[in-house]
């Protein structure tokens, strides 16, 4: 480890320069809210189809129901994903990750990698692959997949994606005990800049949000995305893009619902089935197109 | 004699595969060797993290030549067939033999040379290898574990040259990811290859990472007067993770110590793969743990027990947290959750279960010698711990939590215990609870499960159990085998039914419509049911005689019979169980089989248990008893040749049977009979009342003496009388005569499925 360890911020831009460097385009975060990096169009969509792809991006991912209103030292209703997806995965894709482990101060000849087998699937958008968490000293660091299908559909080229949670890489290359007290950069901790949205909307999200209004959003977007998918685009493509982005909002609408406690259990399966079918639409969608291409 | 050896090196195999992935790889290549004629002297596989190698021994540098006949076309078959067949042999006419209107060639096929099998043996093993879960990767279509990034292949030093899916073969191969040189090798033998490994940081023999594994880490622990808490599955594991074991000690905060020895545990065992390490004075954990490196780090390993300590102890906190928070709560109060926790579709919520196991286990009391009341409220809490936040962290800690939680409630120790151990046995190497009011909720549990989904008609069969169902029956068995429990298995059956009462809730009823009555109870009556019993009773046995529903009220009723025939309930059906007198046969014929496989694990003879089965018993430890009884009686001489004379019996009585009824009433001594006959009537005379009396007394060794002295006059009777006397009156009385015989031994054991 360096004698001043990296800060939140310079842990981010030290992988942007790691993996700008393997040729990925470093993304902006999407715009829209989002569970998880992957979930974004960038990697759910443009794993798809037959055409290679390379990036790597920052995604605050939105969890409701972690709120904790900025009183519990590691759990957020909103952490911070760092996520590389390269179409196909270069063969040498352990070593490219483990480089990146080194370019930010983690030497594995004094700590202790480990690849523990770990299969990810992601129900909400009919996706599943192969991998491992990876551990260093013990703990998870990232998320190492081959995905394998994507919208219930086969991914080939096969993708590979890595998941890197900042906060806990950086309460562990600071040597932390509260994500509140991380050095954000020089000037900032990471409270500074995010304890009043972790306050404020663990607070909405948790008790102010209306469930009504919740549901009702949802079931618009229900109907819109198959309305868009309709649709043709001025080239006479189709719209996977703006229907998907209405997938990403009702699957955070329904988190919302979960957070206020909204959602009964026999319930559950039936709204993921529900955002399942609306994601498989937009990918078999985006594959025709792609396919076209 | 040449050696092959081959590596499949890959990215991180999971550990629980690996073992089963050397047995399929050696056992692949032992039936292809065997097929192409290659013997191998000895064959050898290794798996590990990142490699699954095989060294054979001695093979053969090419196969023998081999002669092969080869049918042909019928002899008398058009010109075209057989041209065509000379055409495939690459034979003259002249060259077949024809037998028995058949061409037949004499193929010479000359051996081929042994690498060349080889590469086809791989090619086929790498694209048919039996993985649990492949992938693929990259632009491959490939399937393997992870991804596969090198095939090493050497036949007698020199390289088999092929190519799978664009990966070819050589003799190069790479160390320890981290530790080694992070430059290929290449060997030319197996000796070279496990030196060079060994060199570059990988032991290969995963009995040898776990011999340097527990080396080390009991090595570990004695420098600070600590003892290793053994565990072999995780050893195992643990060997799988790594290629360098390199076991460190790390500390943990001592405060955590409070915490539930199995928390800790398994926080460590399950979420971190760590030995836990106990004080050998007291026993008790002491706050270290041994985590297995796969380096040998530069610092000696500081970093890496500071960095598990931090996450342990995270892991730990938050555990604290909930156990803190799940004691504000009593499991009492925790039953409301149990209605928003789903058991099975067909068979309702968790919180209707626990209904149905206070019932049960009220039954159950008396027969096992335990409190009701206390057997009642173990089972009624025994699952809130289902809602605590430590088992939805560690699901692997139900039960045993709920054990802690009521002893901090003050709940009493014979609950508590009962609440810890209402799942056990868990497994074949698990220990039976003992104690009354334990027994009591254990085998509550496991014949709601068991009864339950036969009642729904989820029944195991072949290989898939969904619901655990054999073990479940398993468990039922040991309790009561080890305790000498009187358990009548149709009567638990019945219970099971009864407890259908409940889904019994405003706004539903339990309804069933029988051939004399129709009957709805609904919550009033179950409110009532002390003034109602008589009538419950009643209710009870109609549940026994019909099809049960559950279906949807809108007025609310107690109970009520309705005389007429009625076949539909009003409202919409909710759930709806199969008839007791079907699922009540299934359930024992279903424990009869369990207890048969249980008997032949246990080395016992298991086909008897069929033959007392056959008589209609229900209770396991009787049967038991019976089973032992006539396997001693079988063992005598007295025994097999009784047994042979029951069968030459059973065999005339079914041919007669054949012809007409067999003559009815009780054989007679007639003038004509001769003294094998007058004394065979005599010792049959009044065995049947002896036999009932020893069998109502539980007296099956004292039945089998008293059948062993019907052995004799039955020899002498096939030896000297012929039964198909040309004298009607004569044949009907030894009719009658193998009559009685046949059932009388047919009150200790059905011989008729006795085999042998």
């Amino acid at each position: 480890m360096p004698i001043k360890p990296l800060s939140f911020q310079g842990l981010i831009l030290k992988l942007h320069d790691y993996w700008s460097r393997q040729g990925c385009a470093i993304l902006q975060p999407y715009d829209v809210e989002i569970g998880a990096g992957t979930l974004s169009p960038m990697t759910v969509l443009r794993t798809l189809g037959p055409r290679p792809w390379k990036a790597a991006y920052v995604q605050p991912s939105r969890r409701p129901a972690d709120g904790r209103y900025g009183e519990n030292p590691n759990r957020l209703r909103q952490h911070h994903q760092y996520q590389v997806i390269l179409k196909p995965n270069p063969e040498n894709l352990q070593e490219l990750y483990l480089g990146c482990l080194e370019a930010i101060g983690i030497d594995p000849k004094v700590h202790d990698i480990r690849f523990v087998e770990d299969d990810w699937e992601n129900p909400t958008v009919g996706a599943w692959g192969l991998g491992w968490e990876v551990w260093c000293d013990g703990m998870e660091i990232t998320q190492y997949t081959y995905f394998q299908q994507v919208g219930g559909l086969d991914v080939f080229p096969v993708a590979g994606e890595l998941t890197i949670g900042l906060e806990r890489l950086s309460l562990y290359l600071q040597d932390v005990d509260n994500v509140y007290d991380l050095q954000f950069n020089d000037e900032f901790t990471y409270g500074d800049i995010y304890l009043a949205n972790e306050q404020q909307f663990s607070s909405f999200e948790l008790e102010v949000a209306d469930v009504d209004t919740a549901k009702r959003q949802f079931e618009d977007m229900e109907r819109e995305v198959p309305r868009i998918l309709a649709m043709k685009g001025r080239q006479g493509q189709s719209l996977a893009l703006p229907a998907y982005d209405h997938v990403l909002k009702a699957s955070h609408l329904f988190n919302i619902m979960d957070a206020r406690g909204a959602i009964a259990v026999a319930e559950r399966q039936s709204y993921i089935g529900r955002i399942r079918d609306l994601c498989k639409m937009c990918a078999e969608s985006w594959v025709t197109d792609e396919g076209v291409n | 004699m040449p050696q092959l050896l081959l590596e499949l090196l890959s990215e991180e195999i999971p550990a629980r595969m690996q073992a089963q992935a050397a047995k399929d790889l050696e056992r692949m290549a032992r039936e292809r060797l065997a097929a192409e004629g290659l013997l191998p002297e000895a064959l050898k596989t290794f798996a590990g993290s990142r490699r699954l190698t095989l060294v054979a021994e001695g093979l053969p540098e090419a196969q023998k030549d081999r002669h092969e006949e080869v049918k042909g076309p019928r002899s008398n078959a058009p010109e075209q067939a057989l041209d065509g067949f000379l055409r495939k042999t690459g034979l003259k006419k002249s060259d077949l033999t024809e037998r028995d209107g058949i061409w037949y060639a004499n193929v010479h096929k000359p051996g081929r040379p042994t690498p060349q099998i080889v590469a086809e043996m791989i090619e086929a093993i790498v694209r048919g290898f039996p993985w649990p879960k492949s992938m693929t990767s990259g632009v491959s279509k490939l399937k393997w574990v992870r991804p596969l990034r090198r095939i090493l292949c050497v036949f007698d030093g020199h390289v088999v040259p092929f190519q799978i899916d664009g990966l070819s073969s050589g003799n190069v191969t790479e160390g320890h990811r981290f530790m080694g040189s992070g430059q290929p090798f290449s060997v030319k033998d197996f000796d070279a290859y496990a030196e060079k490994l060994e060199k570059h940081f990988v032991v290969l023999d995963p009995e040898e990472r776990k011999d340097r594994i527990l080396d080390a880490a009991k090595t570990l622990c004695f420098a600070r007067n600590l003892e290793l808490v053994e565990d072999q599955g995780l050893l195992d594991e643990v060997a799988g993770l790594v290629e360098w074991p390199i076991p460190v000690m790390g500390d943990m905060d001592p405060v955590f110590l409070d915490l539930p020895a199995e928390v800790i545990r398994t926080s460590m065992r399950v979420h971190q793969r760590y030995f836990a390490v106990r004080d050998p004075k007291t026993g008790k954990l002491a706050p270290h743990f041994v985590t297995v490196a796969n380096i040998d780090a530069t610092d000696g390993g500081k970093t890496i027990a500071l960095g598990n300590a931090k996450v342990l102890s995270a892991r730990l906190s938050d555990a604290r947290f909930f156990w803190t928070e799940d004691r504000k709560t009593t499991l009492e109060a925790r039953l409301e959750k149990l209605k928003g926790v789903t058991f099975h579709a067909k068979l309702g919520a968790m919180y209707e279960r626990v209904e149905r196991l206070e019932m049960i286990a009220g039954a159950m009391a008396p027969r096992v010698g335990a409190d009701v009341a206390k057997a009642v409220q173990a089972a009624r809490l025994a699952k809130s711990d289902l809602t605590t936040g430590v088992v939805g962290e560690f699901p692997e800690l139900q039960g045993i939590m709920g054990g802690y939680y009521a002893t901090a409630e003050g709940l009493g120790p014979l609950v508590a215990e009962a609440i810890r151990e209402h799942y056990r046995p868990a497994g074949p190497a698990d220990e039976v609870p003992d104690r009354p009011v334990s027994m009591a909720v254990a085998l509550a549990e496991k014949l709601d499960t068991l009864v339950g989904f036969y009642a729904i008609g989820e029944k195991p069969t072949g290989s898939r159990d969904p619901f655990a169902l054999r073990r479940a029956a398993l468990g039922v068995i040991r309790i009561v085998l080890a305790s000498e429990l009187r358990l009548p298995l149709r009567e638990v059956v019945a219970d099971w039914y009864r407890s259908l009462r409940c889904f019994v809730d405003p706004g539903r009823a339990l309804w069933v419509s029988t051939p004399k009555l129709t009957a709805h109870l609904g919550a009033r009556g179950r409110a009532k049911s002390q003034e109602f019993s008589v009538y419950l009773r009643e209710f009870d046995e109609a549940l026994l005689d019909g099809v049960p529903q559950v279906v949807a009220m809108d007025r609310e009723v107690d109970l009520e019979f309705d005389r007429l025939e009625r076949e539909k309930p009003e409202g919409e059906i909710l759930f709806e169980f199969r008839r007791y007198d079907e699922v009540v046969e299934e359930v024992v014929a279903f424990f009869a089989d369990r207890l048969e496989v249980w008997l032949r694990d246990r080395g016992q003879r298991h086909d008897l248990v069929a033959a007392i089965f056959a008589l209609g018993d229900d209770d396991l430890v009787r049967i038991v008893a019976r089973v032992s009884a006539l396997d001693a009686f079988l063992k005598t001489e007295d025994g097999t040749n009784l047994l042979a004379g029951y069968k030459r019996a059973v065999n005339i009585l079914k041919a007669e049977e054949k012809r007409g009824a067999l003559p009815s009433g009780l054989p007679a001594r007639m003038g004509a009979s001769s003294p094998e006959e007058l004394a065979l009537i005599v010792a049959v005379g009044d065995l049947d009342a002896k036999l009932d009396a020893a069998v109502d007394a539980e007296n099956f060794v004292g039945a089998m003496q008293l059948l062993s002295k019907l052995r004799a006059p039955v020899d002498a009777f096939f030896d000297k009388v012929l039964v198909n006397s040309d004298v009607s009156d004569e044949r009907d009385n030894r009719l009658r005569l193998l009559v009685r015989v046949r059932d009388a031994m047919g009150q200790v054991a059905d011989f008729s499925q006795v085999t042998g």
